[in-house]
């Protein structure tokens, strides 16, 4: 009955030309009267999708025309007919010749209460079978239908020509840069809540809940140690100073709604649209944006960037959600957490467990496995050493099973049950907040990528890119932590983002660079790293071509209060066959992350052992350490500080 | 004490961060018996370290008998006579009295006494405008005296202008009183012990005076080369300066005698480079080395209340080596996340760095005015010694969030007439 023959395109059905589709095996295909996009034709109906009736939803969410009917059946090809007719674009699906057609039959079945075909839907709604189709092209409303949300759905131009999902560091970046080049910019937006409601602005996590709070409350930390300090420099600061948590917490707040407030009159300045809303993936070109009232609006653009970012991980046990925080709920908690358990090893564990305790509370951290995996381990266990002597405690190799409400309360108090790793000794314990830090998801799994085939890595739900940060669907892009192999940094994702726009608008072939990228973890004793762990430059380079220089550091500023001399540490890794190139810096002492920067810079220049020796200290500061390096950890001689230089 | 000053700061910072805290009080006393016993400390390790590498050791006062032979005499006036077959001079500098000034020597202290005052200063008089003189008036002025600085023409002079009329500004916003133009006549005592200084308005040929507890002569440093009796070596110094006269491999005029740091002619006075130039001098002596110190790009840091940091030219020097038509200047005022919670005026806080124009832009200069500039300043000066160009710096991914990624964030140019103010993240 003029149905497809085709062995690859089961369900596939010409415009006027004919013309086969290039694309491989596909399930259903797109008609196009006026094909505008080069990727429309070439179909981007999704390879990787997942039940039947997600599939049937989105094909339908999709397309301003879609006819679910059977190869068999007479009626159709008029319906086909008049379609053709009125030059409409139109999506076909013969469901007896579809892959897993008789699910797709189930799930229609489902969805219209109905087992005849065909189906019609236009714009979403069901316009019911082959009569009342005709029926609706004769009293015009067929018509009327498809001139909804402008000019039909595919039109000859698209709605943006960028579409930014999340607004985040690396959302917004993009989206002003891409501002620049004249370009039609879309950002969308939405918090989910977290289990306990905290929601928070535009920024996403880094502004809202991560590196600007979390800064500011280490700062908080580090101004109670420097109070201490103060004393033996002369200042009359009482013994014992209370710290005031409501205080702090609304000064970090105000400074972020003063964020969230910039970050939208920026956008407004540089004409790009921003929606608080929730985008999906819809089709191909296009999204949906669904508001915190439920209302969607569907919006097309020639290209998209995925950055969603991630979300706290939960850990899937009883009362997890109902009684535990994560990091998204702890820089705004309306009352001071109290005895806090921190579950994790994470930099974000220990950042979080630092300043805690550092503001004076009773903290513990619970440890599966390692610190800081990842990172060098040598300078991962110092800095778990320096806060264990700081009153820290660490429950290693337990993981909680279970967490009760003991009572409830503003903190409340709560009884934890962990198990360890290695018997079945279980341990309880009683603390007033449990904050789970124990790693974060990228938010991908439901943003509609199913529906435009943009490919998971489906064990970590993270998107494998190609170096131009190009998904497996050549229009859509993504940037940040979503990203696969890639580093979960603020300011990579922004640097990604705008050379991205500049490839894609300006006339740039710059790439961003992941290598060598400098990091600080704010833990009470800093740690800035850049380049290699050395277990990595170990495995990379084999141990006998490494060199390891490493020194302890007294900061002068510590010698007067007298406090935790050869705790500071300096540590670089060389490449002895490529000139002690320095391939690894690592550090851990105060200003870390000052101190790193310029060294990033260095290492991008080449830098070389024998420059760094070269190269004059600036006195007294801690990063002069690092020109006078002079002991190997091979020869194994003492490195412990004694007096100046 | 410029860190006792910090504190200060921090503890006013500390209130709006949750802490209940008040302002108190400043003991000086107690602060300058921290300060005395730690140098104590470092002495002894001195002392200590040298016995250990056994290096002789004698606190005598040194001068020349002949090209091989110092004489040294011991605090009871004991005479020893040593002869070497090198010779290295490393006697510094002590601060320069004004003579020319009456009362100046009877009344006045330098920074060789400040740090070992039991009592406060009190209110203080702080006379010159090297960073001795900006870096104690800003710790006093830290440590809540009253401050004054007199500055006879321009302050820094040497560093960068711009960043140097930051330094005082932020100083003056600060509390620090700065008399510009101005240069004392004379210092009286009072009867209540005070002392009053009359000074003159060098503009306007006014007189002025002011009635202050201390004054503070940090008008430069004169090299220690007098009384060292350099003319029976035949060691030359420079009559102006009275330094020593250096080649490159640090040697006098005399080849065996060597000298080195702040009493070498044309040597920055900065404590690492006469450590290193001592190092790699020893090296050649004592070693086969023949590894030259490299006295350009030498970062360097003003411990003022806003510190500022360093590396390779100022603005001036490099329009005037290279032309303004080719050097591109890249600069950023920005506002360290810690100040925004205390609502800490940043005003001043700055970033300067001075390229070639031409690509790949090689980067001549930077200049950073901030908290622990000199933190921020070393990796940089070590990429400026690789040959970092502006696209490196450029390249380098920011750490969030610090200070110091605003450097690899300038992207305004000052040609480009553009603001350069850092706004949002």
């Amino acid at each position: 009955m003029g149905c497809s023959k085709s062995k690859e395109a089961r369900v596939a059905e010409r415009q006027a030309d004919g013309k086969r589709g290039r694309g491989g095996r596909r399930a259903a295909k797109d008609h196009l009267f006026s094909p505008t996009s080069p990727e429309n034709s070439t179909g981007s109906a999704s390879t990787a999708l997942t039940g039947p009736s997600a599939q049937l939803q989105a094909w339908i969410d999709s397309h301003s025309e879609v006819t679910l009917s059977k190869s068999t059946c007479k009626r159709y090809t008029e319906v086909k007919k008049l379609f053709k007719s009125i030059s409409v674009p139109y999506f076909l699906l013969e469901l007896d010749q579809a892959e897993n057609g008789r699910g797709l039959e189930g799930a229609l079945c489902e969805l219209t209460l109905k087992t005849d075909v065909p189906v019609v839907f236009v714009k979403r709604r069901q316009l019911g079978g082959h009569g009342p189709t005709l029926k609706a092209y004769q009293e015009g409303r067929l018509q009327n239908l498809l001139k909804m949300n402008g000019p039909g759905d595919l039109p000859e131009s698209y709605d943006y020509d960028l579409i930014i999902v999340g607004g985040g560091s690396g959302g917004l970046a993009a989206a002003k840069e891409a501002a620049k080049y004249d370009k039609k910019v879309m950002v969308l937006d939405f918090v989910t809540p977290t289990p306990l409601g905290t929601r928070w602005g535009l920024g996403g996590t880094c502004v809202n809940v991560g590196c600007i709070p979390k800064k500011l409350m280490h700062q908080a930390a580090l101004l109670g140690q420097a109070l201490r300090d103060s004393r033996n420099y002369g200042w009359n600061v009482e013994e014992i100073v209370k710290h005031d948590w409501e205080r702090m917490t609304e000064a970090v707040q105000n400074h972020i709604g003063s964020l969230n407030w910039g970050y939208r009159v920026a956008l407004r300045e540089k004409k790009v649209t921003y929606e608080n809303a929730y985008g999906q993936f819809v089709g191909p070109h296009r999204i949906k944006a669904t508001n915190n009232k439920g209302k969607e609006k569907i919006y097309s653009a020639e290209r998209f960037l995925i950055a969603t970012g991630e979300r706290p991980r939960y850990l899937g046990i009883p009362g997890d959600k109902e009684y535990c925080i994560s990091s998204d709920d702890l820089f705004s908690l309306p009352y001071c957490p109290g005895k806090t358990l921190v579950v994790g090893a994470s930099y974000v564990a220990l950042e979080c467990a630092g300043f805690l305790a550092g503001i004076g509370l009773d903290v513990t951290v619970m440890v599966r496995s390692i610190l800081l995996r990842g990172f060098d381990q040598d300078m991962a266990n110092k800095i778990g050493e320096h806060m264990e002597e700081h009153g820290i405690k660490f429950i290693r190799q337990f993981v909680p099973i279970k967490v009760e409400q003991i009572e409830a309360g503003t903190p409340g108090r709560l009884r934890v049950v962990a198990k360890s790793t290695d018997s079945d000794i279980t341990i309880e314990g009683e603390y007033n907040t449990v904050l789970l830090a124990i790693g974060r998801d990228a938010c991908t799994r439901e943003i509609g990528l199913e529906n435009v085939g943009v490919k998971l890595n489906e064990q970590t739900g993270k998107i494998p890119v190609t170096d131009e940060e190009q998904t497996s669907v050549p229009y859509i892009y993504a940037i940040g932590d979503v990203l696969e192999g890639k580093l979960e940094l603020t300011p990579v994702a922004i640097q990604a983002g705008r050379l991205l726009v500049r490839r894609l608008y300006g006339s740039s072939t710059v790439k961003c660079d992941y290598e060598n990228v400098p990091t600080t973890v704010f833990t009470p004793l800093e740690y800035g790293a850049c380049g290699l762990s050395e277990e990595k430059a170990v495995e990379k380079f084999g141990e006998e071509n490494i060199e390891v220089y490493h020194s302890h550091f007294w900061p002068l500023e510590w010698t007067i209060p007298s406090r935790d001399n050869n705790k500071c540490y300096a540590k670089i890794v060389c490449n002895i066959k490529d000139s002690e190139r320095v391939v690894g810096f690592h550090v851990l002492g105060p200003n870390a992350g000052e101190v790193t920067q310029g060294f990033a810079a260095a290492l991008k220049c080449g830098l070389t052992k024998d420059q760094l020796d070269g190269t004059i200290g600036i006195h007294p500061v801690c990063a002069e350490v690092f020109t006078t390096l002079s002991v190997t950890k091979r020869s194994g001689e003492n490195i412990l500080q004694t007096g100046c230089g | 004490m410029h860190q006792a000053a910090l504190l200060g700061g921090m503890i006013h910072d500390a209130s709006h961060y949750g802490w209940k805290v008040a302002q108190p009080p400043h003991d000086w006393g107690k602060m300058a018996e921290a300060v005395q016993n730690h140098v104590k400390s470092l002495n002894w390790g001195h002392r200590v370290q040298l016995q250990d590498r056994k290096v002789k050791y004698f606190n005598f006062k040194a001068s020349f008998v002949n090209p091989h032979m110092v004489c040294g005499v011991s605090k009871g006036g004991e005479e020893t006579l040593l002869s070497a077959d090198h010779i290295v001079i490393a006697t510094g500098g002590r601060p320069r009295y004004p003579t020319h000034i009456e009362g100046a020597l009877e009344y006045g202290i330098t920074s060789d006494d400040i740090f070992w005052l039991k009592e406060s200063p009190g209110k203080t008089l702080v006379v010159g405008a090297s960073y001795v003189a900006l870096e104690c008036a800003g710790f006093l002025t830290g440590l809540g005296l009253d401050t004054t600085v007199m500055i006879r023409s321009v302050p820094l002079r040497a560093f960068d202008q711009q960043m140097a009329s930051l330094v005082t500004e932020h100083m003056a916003v600060h509390g620090t009183r700065i008399l510009r133009g101005c240069t004392p006549l004379r210092v009286e005592r009072l009867s209540d012990g005070r002392l009053q200084v009359t000074w003159v308005d060098l503009a306007s040929d006014k007189k002025d005076t002011g009635t202050f507890d201390t004054v503070l002569w940090a008008v430069g440093r004169v090299p220690e080369t007098r009384g060292l009796n350099l003319e029976k070596a035949g060691v030359r110094t420079n009559p102006n300066t009275q330094k020593i006269l250096v080649d490159a491999q640090e040697a006098t005029s005399v080849p065996h005698i060597y000298a080195i740091g702040d009493v070498a002619e044309g040597r920055p006075e900065l404590t690492p480079t006469a450590i290193m130039a001592g190092r790699l001098l020893a090296q050649r002596l004592c070693s086969r080395s023949s590894d030259l110190m490299d006295y350009d790009n030498v970062p360097t840091t003003v411990f003022t209340p806003l510190e500022y940091g360093c590396v390779g030219l100022s603005e001036e020097e490099a329009v005037a080596r290279h032309g303004e038509e080719r050097v591109e200047v890249y600069h950023a005022y920005y506002k360290p996340l810690e100040f925004v919670v205390p609502e800490r005026d940043a005003s001043q806080c700055y970033i300067k760095m001075v390229c070639l124009r031409e690509p790949p832009q090689l980067v001549l200069g930077l200049h950073f005015l901030g908290p622990n500039a000199g933190e921020v300043t070393q990796g940089f000066a070590l990429g400026i010694k690789c040959g970092a160009s502006y696209q490196h710096v450029m390249r380098t991914v920011g750490i969030h969030p610090t200070c110091a990624e605003e450097v690899a964030k300038l992207r305004i140019s000052k040609r480009s007439g553009l603001d350069p103010t850092v706004t949002g993240c």
